[in-house]
């Protein structure tokens, strides 16, 4: 059995791309190590225990609100994050709990924001939707707006001259904001290092990509800004496009779009079952065919990167970090009342606050 | 000494327009008026000269170029120089908008600073205010300093979604990680025939959002002060400036000159002291509030008239401390009634100690509840005017 007769590094086929106004795109092949392998594996694996977690505690009400979980799309946010270092930046909508993750949050601060807890990331005061860590600007929840906030980034970087680049993602739903073209735009226009990433998961809520939008090619949307259309289930191809696009955009040629062809296993949201608009059938056929994380499994054996056990192992130590976590999200205090009116200003003097009456005066520190 | 009078003369009829001259014994005393150019400031000027010929002195007792009596500033220059002083004390701040930069500025408030800080400081940005506002946002929440320009601020309407759910939300969403030092600023409220879709007063609107700071300044002093505080503050500004305002002349003190002259966001000031009635109001309304009060002064009321400065957050002290004083009080404002700056004023001073001290209901003298007309006498009778204060201050008097 031992360690030592496992392949360290394997050569990879990946998907081809589809390009638009490009002449090449990223390799065809890539090397993946037996460490990124594991490492991919582990933090997909616990993106994938985390928002099941996140949906159990919902349905016991002790989530609330809103909770868009994204189970299934883990090779997108793991893929890009091994794109890009973290020192560039990264935003997204409201689907963000593997962002938080993958951008530096740890699982108890996550599941404590989502139950509303002192010990959350944004000390349960923001939820699901408003999670942020350095470099990583939510989390938010207005459907598009968080396009020309990443391009704005994105203009910092290169106003620094920092090398830095912005990530900045979009659903195939807010595909068709008008102010994610105004933001191609001035991208375009400035040559800001922002990669646009669309995650096509083939669903704007209930309504279906054929049904919400006149071109499906998301990949083409941007017009004059160069784009390619990929697998989002395969982490490697996820990973090599978007090194591919980094170096785009860090050499000054300006923005590039990216569009992940990906699937969510939940509905919209936890309000929303997510069979009234597709088939079981279909979600069943994209997890026994396409899910990212047996995709890489299966990769990794059939290559012999790592062993049926060392990898059940993985599974059991995330399942321990997820229960570990949850007990911590469920046990943790509500944030304190006088944190109430904390945090309106950066940086000003303490303030008085009304209250919900005239003679009820809250205090404000920032 | 003929020669140097002569020169002096010379240079002074290019740039000065020379007003009066007073000969007082031997002495010619010119004073001169500066025109206004490009960014050198106005200022009135003493010229002493001689006159006779037979007085003999050496040149430099000749023609003494007075000390600066007064500095006249309009709005516009005010806030010209404001934003140049900070452009060019950090780095980090920059400015962006539609026509701001070669065009100089929609109302060339922003003249002259692309040709000195270039494209990358000074961006014209194309007509997409949602976008360029995120963009904005986004370049605040990365470490920059940006000053957003709307070229009135009914197109904020476009880009409000930024403003509040992006930059005003953010700091407390976040639980203070992630603050978003920005200033959006441009002319807002009634201008002149621009009729409905461009004569809106946003005050009450953004003044209704915590997480925002929103400042209206009247004088250009108000402007620079206050600009260069909305700069240098590390939240999100709404700054309020009105069109017509920005061609009147100020007189600018010698300490507002200074490059560190910050004027505090959150605090109103008095600009006329007076016993009768207190009388609040901002922008373009202390113009008129002033002049109403002149003319009452002449009937015996006095009217202490406050400028507010600031919408929000608002110095109620201020206005109660007035109150307790003068016992009346009406808001003047060019917005509409409803659910408006005076509104929430008289809200407030019903909730507050004033309210005891008080021997007349409080009312607001606001813009008339209606669309912005064109025509006009139609556009006159939207707004207040002075007779509508002189008749709300009586009214409230002897009520």
């Amino acid at each position: 059995i031992g360690y030592g007769l496992l392949t360290s590094r394997f050569l990879s086929d990946l998907c081809k791309c589809d390009l638009h106004k490009l002449e090449e795109g990223p390799p065809l092949q890539a090397v993946l190590t037996r460490e990124e392998g594991l490492q991919y594996y582990r933090t997909m694996q616990t993106i994938r225990r985390m928002e099941l977690k996140a949906d159990q505690l919902y349905k016991q009400k002790i989530i609330r609100g809103f909770c868009h979980l994204y189970d299934g799309q883990e090779a997108c946010a793991v893929g890009i994050e091994t794109g890009i270092n973290l020192s560039d930046h990264l935003i997204t909508a409201y689907r963000a709990h593997g962002y938080t993750l993958t951008r530096g949050g740890t699982v108890r601060e996550i599941m404590a924001e989502l139950t509303g807890r002192r010990g959350g990331i944004a000390k349960g005061k923001g939820g699901s939707m408003h999670m942020y860590t350095k470099h990583f600007y939510g989390g938010n929840g207005i459907v598009g707006a968080q396009v020309p906030l990443g391009a704005g980034v994105a203009l910092a970087c290169k106003y620094l001259g920092n090398n830095e680049i912005c990530v900045c993602l979009y659903g195939d739903g807010a595909a068709n904001q008008g102010q994610i073209f105004e933001t191609y735009n001035m991208a375009s226009l400035w040559k800001l290092p922002c990669i646009f990433i669309c995650e096509n998961n083939k669903y704007g809520m209930g309504t279906s990509v054929e049904r919400a939008a006149a071109s499906t090619d998301y990949y083409k949307r941007g017009d004059f800004i160069p784009g390619l259309r990929l697998d989002g289930m395969d982490v490697l191809c996820v990973r090599e496009a978007t090194k591919f696009a980094a170096e785009h955009c860090r050499s000054g040629k300006g923005p590039i779009l990216m569009e992940l062809q990906t699937y969510r296993y939940h509905g919209h949201s936890m309000s929303d079952p997510g069979v009234s608009y597709r088939t079981r059938e279909e979600i069943q056929e994209v997890r026994s065919k396409s899910d990212p994380i047996s995709m890489l499994k299966d990769r990794m054996l059939s290559n012999n990167m790592a062993s049926v056990e060392e990898l059940k192992e993985i599974d059991v130590e995330v399942r321990k970090e997820i229960e570990d976590a949850a007990q911590f999200a469920t046990t943790d205090p509500e944030p304190p009342l006088d944190d109430l009116c904390n945090h309106i200003f950066y940086n000003d003097p303490p303030m008085e606050v009304r209250g919900t009456n005239p003679w009820t005066k809250l205090k404000s520190v920032s | 000494m003929y020669m140097y009078y002569g020169i002096t003369m010379v240079f002074f009829t290019v740039f000065w327009v020379c007003h009066i001259y007073i000969y007082i014994n031997n002495m010619t005393l010119f004073i001169f008026y500066h025109v206004s150019y490009q960014n050198v400031t106005p200022f009135l000027c003493i010229i002493i000269a001689l006159h006779s010929v037979e007085y003999h002195v050496l040149p430099c007792d000749i023609c003494i170029i007075n000390c600066i009596l007064l500095l006249q500033v309009t709005v516009r220059d005010a806030l010209n120089q404001a934003m140049d002083e900070e452009l060019e004390r950090d780095e980090r701040v920059f400015l962006l908008g539609e026509e701001v930069a070669q065009y100089d500025g929609a109302y060339k408030v922003s003249r002259g600073l692309w040709k000195k800080y270039g494209d990358k400081r000074i961006i014209d940005t194309p007509i997409t205010e949602m976008g360029f506002a995120g963009i904005a946002v986004g370049a605040a929440m990365a470490g920059l300093r940006p000053i957003c320009e709307f070229m009135t601020f009914n197109f904020s309407m476009q880009a409000i979604d930024q403003v509040i759910n992006s930059a005003a939300k953010t700091y407390y969403m976040s639980a203070g990680r992630q603050s978003v030092p920005i200033v959006f600023r441009g002319p807002n409220g009634a201008s002149a025939g621009v009729a409905a879709q461009h004569s809106q007063c946003f005050a009450a609107w953004y003044g209704h959002c915590p997480g925002l700071k929103v400042v209206s300044p009247w004088s250009a002093e108000d402007a620079r002060g206050l600009l260069k505080s909305a700069i240098r503050d590390d939240n999100p500004v709404v700054f309020l400036e009105n069109e017509l305002m920005y061609g009147v002349p100020f007189e600018m003190s010698e300490e507002s000159q200074s490059k560190d002259f910050l004027i505090p966001i959150g605090k109103a000031k008095i600009e006329r002291q007076g016993n009768h009635i207190t009388v609040v109001s901002h922008s373009r309304m202390v113009s008129l509030c002033l002049d109403a009060a002149a003319v009452l002064a002449k009937e015996g009321i006095e009217c202490e008239v406050i400028n507010m400065r600031t919408i929000r957050p608002l110095d109620a002290e201020a206005i109660e401390t007035s109150v307790m004083k003068t016992n009346h009080l009406i808001t003047v404002e060019g917005g509409w009634p409803q659910f408006g700056v005076g509104g929430e004023i008289l809200a407030r001073i019903m909730e507050g100690p004033a309210f005891n001290y008080l021997d007349a209901p409080a009312v607001r003298v606001t813009g008339v509840d209606i669309p912005m007309p064109y025509a006009k006498i139609l556009e006159d009778n939207s707004v207040p005017q002075i007779k509508d204060i002189i008749f709300s201050v009586k009214k409230t008097l002897n009520a």
